[in-house]
């Protein structure tokens, strides 16, 4: 018993369609005689017999296509029964094999790392070629696929909202000198009976009273929109956070103008937490309706703050330091702070400002304020 | 003190024999000849002939003698020359020691201990030098343990006695000579877990007994090739210590496993079942085995050493796993 194959007429040929039996099961062949036609790339081609024999059964058939060595038909050699030959065989080749999925060679552990890092196998070269894709190969590919990640996302937003900013808001910037000499005090008669943990920041202080200072300027705290300035009904601080793996967030402070001041320094700091650990709320980005940038502590003397759309005012504050300021005629040295503000010249005028900052600077001389 | 694992293992006999006088010794030559590895060499004198008994040339029958005595309340140690001769009391093994506990609902249990030698490289030939470990560690009912070091050669007689059910302790021919430093007072051992004999990342060298310095050599010459292979010691081989298999090999990502038995149907084809079982997603590499050709152990000496798991075998199958081949 023999196999006459779907031949290769050529090594670019990979498979041919059958187009006709010339012959039946039954039929003696010789060596050389044509059998079949079948149709591939090059044309219609004649298929000859190999060996002498009896036709015992056609395999394929006509319009069927097959890979090259796929089996067409069986051939009865010289003293076989092509009857019993053509029993005896199961039809296997008429059910084609399901074609198998294409097969990426990696091992298990370089499929699961692969899985994690959400990357494509099939875009991962081995060390060589032939070889299995490995866990090194993977986490090579990682490294060298530039991922979109969070932080580029981070940065594209910032890029969007001070394009914005400068682009649409009017900005106009005032500054003075404010002392804080008195607040300092205060604040570390204020800690001093406070266990370490629940020590007030002289930020925390600061952000309340410029909560309580934008009371009496409301044309500071709202937002910019359809061409016209909503203000606010409560004061959500917006304090920049810069992330130590770079970019910022602005977490906000809810109400800050009504927290005692260790509430204050309570949510200031489980706001920095989460924005610092990346798992911060919706609410704590969404609605803050000024913004405070303090700098202050990385030695920043003055903050020229870009508003961030749609609110329409941000206070800046400068690094606290000893400074000479005339008291009563003569140079004394006491601590103080620039505070700036940038605000919106759409939603208000300098007036405005100047007498936030004055309000503030106020403020900073009763840092008792309930 | 500088020992041979030879002497590890008599002091073990020794030790055993003074802390419980149920215990004895008994088998072929291991009395008047000293043990036929002279492993039991003075024992004799110092025990007497009630504790150290010579016994016929019949496993089948003082194995069987032993696991009655042990039915009784003696502490009997069995040894049997070799694994290969220890055929004859597979009976006696099987269909005894290990189901007594079983089969009774565990009114009666068999605590005997039984010792045999096992391994080839000593010119042997195929009727003394099989490594036929496996079989017994087929079998539930038998603690199977295999020292290759010089304190588990002391130690872990007086753990198997303290077992019990039967425990069969294979001791590696090969082994016997081997020196090392031996502390003075014995240590405890386990028979519970398996031992990384040294670590490392890259790949994990599992193996028992006699190929065990086979490994640690290989391991040697990996590392001036920049390779660090962990070695693990299975000590163990019923049951098998799968925590600590899993817990390297999920490190390492690659496994080698080195076993002087028969690759087929072999021990090192259950812990590789075992890591494909449990560490599927952690293997960068199909696991892989050194193991000893399929024939019966030649006597030849190079015909001997082509059979037997070699170092440089097992360096250029390490070579092949990392993709360095």
């Amino acid at each position: 018993m023999h196999e006459l194959t779907m031949p290769s007429f050529g090594a670019d040929m990979d498979d041919g369609v059958l187009v006709e039996w010339h012959v039946q099961p039954g039929r003696a062949v010789q060596r050389g005689e044509v059998v079949a036609v079948v149709e591939t790339q090059k044309g219609a081609i004649d298929v000859e017999a190999w060996q002498p024999g009896t036709i015992a059964r056609l395999i394929a058939e006509p319009g069927q296509r097959l890979t090259v060595g796929k089996p067409l038909a069986l051939l009865a050699g010289d003293g076989e029964d092509w009857k019993a030959v053509a029993a005896s065989a199961p039809n296997a080749a008429a059910v084609p094999a399901p074609p198998a999925a294409p097969a990426v060679r990696a091992s298990p552990a370089a499929r699961k790392r692969a899985g994690e890092l959400g990357i494509d196998l099939a875009k991962v070269a081995a060390a060589a070629p032939g070889e299995p894709i490995s866990i090194a190969d993977v986490e090579r590919a990682a490294q060298a696929v530039p991922q979109a990640s969070a932080e580029d996302g981070m940065r594209a937003a910032i890029a969007a909202a001070m394009t914005h900013s400068k682009r649409e808001i009017p900005h106009y910037y005032l500054g003075c000198e404010v002392e804080v000499e008195t607040a300092h005090r205060w604040l570390a008669q204020f800690n001093e009976p406070l266990p370490i943990s629940g020590r007030v920041l002289f930020a925390a202080l600061a952000l309340r009273l410029v909560a309580l200072a934008l009371r009496e300027t409301p044309q500071l705290n709202g937002q910019f929109v359809d061409g016209r300035f909503k203000p606010a009904t409560a004061t959500h601080l917006g304090v920049v956070t810069s992330l130590r793996r770079g970019g910022l967030v602005v977490p906000t402070v809810h109400d800050a103008d009504r927290l005692t001041l260790p509430a204050l320094m309570a949510a200031l700091r489980k706001s920095i937490e989460r924005a610092r650990s990346g798992r911060l709320r919706s609410s704590d980005l969404a609605d803050s309706t000024v913004t405070v940038s303090n700098l202050g502590d990385l030695g920043v003397e003055t903050v020229y703050g870009v508003i961030y759309p749609p609110q329409v005012a941000l206070i800046g504050l400068g690094r606290v330091a000893q400074r000479p300021v005339v008291r009563d005629g003569a140079v004394v040295v006491a601590r103080t702070m620039n505070v700036t503000l940038a605000a919106d010249h759409r939603a208000s005028d300098g007036l405005v400002g100047a007498r936030f900052l004055a309000r503030l600077r106020e403020l900073m001389q009763h840092p008792e304020q309930p | 003190m500088i020992a041979t694992f030879r002497d590890a293992l008599r002091d073990g006999l020794r030790d055993a024999l003074r802390a419980d006088p149920r215990v004895f010794l008994m088998g072929e030559d291991v009395g008047r000849y000293g043990g036929s590895y002279a492993v039991s060499k003075g024992l004799l004198d110092e025990f007497g002939e009630a504790r150290i008994r010579d016994t016929p040339l019949s496993e089948a029958a003082f194995v069987g003698a032993g696991i009655g005595a042990a039915l009784n309340g003696l502490r009997p140690i069995v040894e049997i020359m070799t694994v290969n001769f220890s055929l004859l009391a597979l009976d006696q093994i099987v269909n005894n020691a290990a189901t007594w506990r079983h089969m009774s609902g565990g009114q009666v249990n068999v605590p005997v201990v039984i010792r045999m030698s096992t391994g080839a490289g000593r010119q042997l030939a195929a009727q003394h030098s099989h490594s036929l470990e496996v079989w017994y560690a087929h079998v539930p009912g038998l603690r199977v343990v295999a020292p290759a070091t010089l304190e588990d050669a002391r130690g872990m007689l007086r753990a198997a006695l303290a077992d019990p059910d039967p425990v069969v302790i294979f001791e590696h021919a090969q082994l016997l000579n081997v020196q090392g430093e031996l502390p003075q007072t014995p240590s405890q051992v386990d028979i519970d877990h398996a031992a990384v004999r040294r670590p490392g990342r890259d790949v994990s060298l599992i193996t028992y007994a006699g190929s065990l310095p086979k490994c640690l050599e290989a391991a040697q010459v990996l590392e001036a090739d920049g390779i660090e292979a962990e070695v693990l010691d299975l000590r163990t081989l019923r049951p098998l210590d799968v925590g600590a298999i899993t817990a390297s090999v999920s490190r390492t990502r690659r496994a080698l496993v080195v076993d002087e038995g028969w690759k087929t149907c072999s021990l090192a084809a259950e812990v590789m079942a075992g890591i494909v079982e449990r560490c599927f997603y952690d293997l960068d590499a199909p696991p892989a085995r050194v193991c000893s050709a399929e024939v019966p152990l030649p006597y030849a000496k190079h015909l001997e050493d082509a059979a037997l798991p070699q170092v440089p075998r097992i360096v250029s199958a390490v070579k092949e796993l990392l993709g360095h081949a």
